[in-house]
């Protein structure tokens, strides 16, 4: 019958979120008996009846459908390996890589090559988590210069913004080109080696504050700031 | 034997000060040290990622492997020979006996989570003080649990049910048991009690229903310290 925490407070493991059945257990949480009960360290989110908890911290988990910053670790007879940074490697088919006809033997490393960084697409995440990858897609490409961070995978919507407030702040303010992968691992790249470090700067101090109010607004402001 | 006060002056039922923290391994996924009184464990979190030897590897989920070591220069040296040994290894076992109840790692087949518990000085209830600091690791590394781990070890000096034993009072003359137990503080269901040497029935439950609320005091620490990562609670 009642709710014992407040939006966006943080809860942790164990922590009793609202008792009776008024409410529904949502991501991260999960019912016990009466009791809702939180499942990860986190921010609550409560939306109408549902109560969500949003993690603050975990490793990347591969859903279909992912667009992911990827590197190319191996090269097979018909395949290649990428690194996602999910414990285990991704495979991308020679069919779903590229629509030009390979000959048979043919050298798969003019195509992508060991250290290549690519954007590509989750297609298919089976039980035992083996992932397989496209590059056919919008936006699927093989990336060129620039540098990678990496951030925690559960920031990831937190950076991007809604409809990619945050994102769109940052690449305007920096004049730098931003790809955030939902893997954690963002590619910026710019002409001007001070602005790329001020928009690093900035991602980094979205995943550490993701948790506090009207972010979008500070990181807008302190932009500002430092580009005077 | 009487046991009439004891040793460092605490009550009966009283913990030792206790200090706890989490996120102090910058390169683990999470991280947590726990105090309590002169015993400190750091308890580092990695993971979940691949299993090597891939024999261990369980399609259906993802296993938890412990490592608990008392650093080389921690303990009285009386009894103890810090580094890896037999007793290492069964402590291991019951670290990973104790946590799995909590966790769910079907959401990672194939995988391994690592746990690394590392005992920087040390006076009694080292194994108690690992699982706490690891529980708490656990949590910051994001991993889906259902509740956290507390524990304390319990037990009997002289005449006496105390609760945190420390060196000193293991070693009684008058004749001491030392029974760690964990607890998860939400239901009270016990995950880990091991009891060697001499106790009555009375007593064992007297001493359990102790720890039951001694714990509840090590999670009360162990919330604040998750919460204070993320700047404390705004209530």
């Amino acid at each position: 019958m009642t709710l014992l925490i407040k939006d966006k407070d943080i809860v942790v493991p164990g922590e009793i979120l609202a008792k009776g059945m008024d409410h529904l257990p949502a991501q991260g949480t999960s019912r016990e008996n009466e009791n809702i009960i939180a499942l990860q360290l986190g921010l609550a989110n409560i939306n109408g009846r549902l109560i969500k908890v949003i993690a603050l911290s975990g490793k990347y988990v591969p859903k279909f459908g992912d667009m992911v910053i990827g590197k190319i670790i191996n090269i097979t007879f018909s395949s290649w390996i990428v690194d996602v940074g999910y414990a285990y490697e991704a495979n991308l088919s020679m069919k779903e890589a590229t629509s030009d006809f390979i000959e048979r033997g043919a050298d798969l490393s003019q195509y992508f090559d060991y250290g290549d960084i690519i954007t590509t697409k989750i297609v298919n995440v089976n039980k035992q988590k083996a992932i397989d990858l496209t590059m056919k897609g919008p936006g699927l490409r093989k990336l060129k210069g620039g540098r990678i961070i990496q951030v925690t995978p559960s920031k990831v919507p937190r950076i991007i913004g809604k409809q990619g407030s945050m994102i769109s702040i940052v690449k305007e303010a920096t004049n730098c080109q931003i790809i955030v992968g939902q893997n954690g691992r963002v590619w910026i790249q710019g002409e001007d080696p001070k602005k790329v470090r001020l928009a690093e700067e900035a991602i980094r101090k979205i995943d550490k504050e993701s948790h506090k109010d009207g972010l979008t607004d500070e990181i807008s402001r302190s932009l500002k700031e430092k580009k005077k | 034997m009487k046991y009439t006060k004891r040793f460092d002056k605490r009550k009966f039922d009283q913990l030792r000060e206790m200090e706890a923290k989490v996120g102090v391994v910058k390169r683990a996924d999470g991280s947590a040290l726990f105090r309590i009184g002169k015993t400190i464990a750091i308890a580092a979190v990695y993971g979940p990622r691949a299993l090597h030897p891939s024999h261990l590897r369980n399609p259906e989920k993802g296993i938890l492997r412990c490592n608990y070591n008392m650093m080389s220069f921690s303990g009285s040296g009386e009894r103890i020979r810090p580094g890896p040994s037999r007793r290492s290894k069964e402590i291991n076992l019951i670290i990973q006996k104790a946590l799995l109840p909590v966790l769910d790692l079907s959401p990672f087949p194939n995988t391994v989570v690592d746990i690394f518990i590392e005992l920087t000085q040390t006076d009694s209830g080292t194994r108690c003080a690992g699982i706490t600091a690891a529980a708490l690791a656990l949590a910051d590394s994001g991993l889906p649990m259902t509740d956290l781990v507390a524990s304390v070890s319990v037990g009997t000096v002289g005449d006496k049910v105390v609760v945190d034993l420390t060196k000193e009072e293991e070693d009684f003359e008058g004749g001491a048991t030392d029974i760690p137990v964990a607890i998860t503080p939400r239901n009270g269901k016990i995950t880990l009690l091991q009891l060697d040497g001499n106790i009555t029935k009375e007593d064992l439950k007297k001493a359990l229903e102790l720890a039951k609320k001694t714990c509840k005091e090590i999670h009360t620490l162990q919330v604040k310290a998750l919460k204070e990562k993320y700047g404390g609670d705004k209530k």
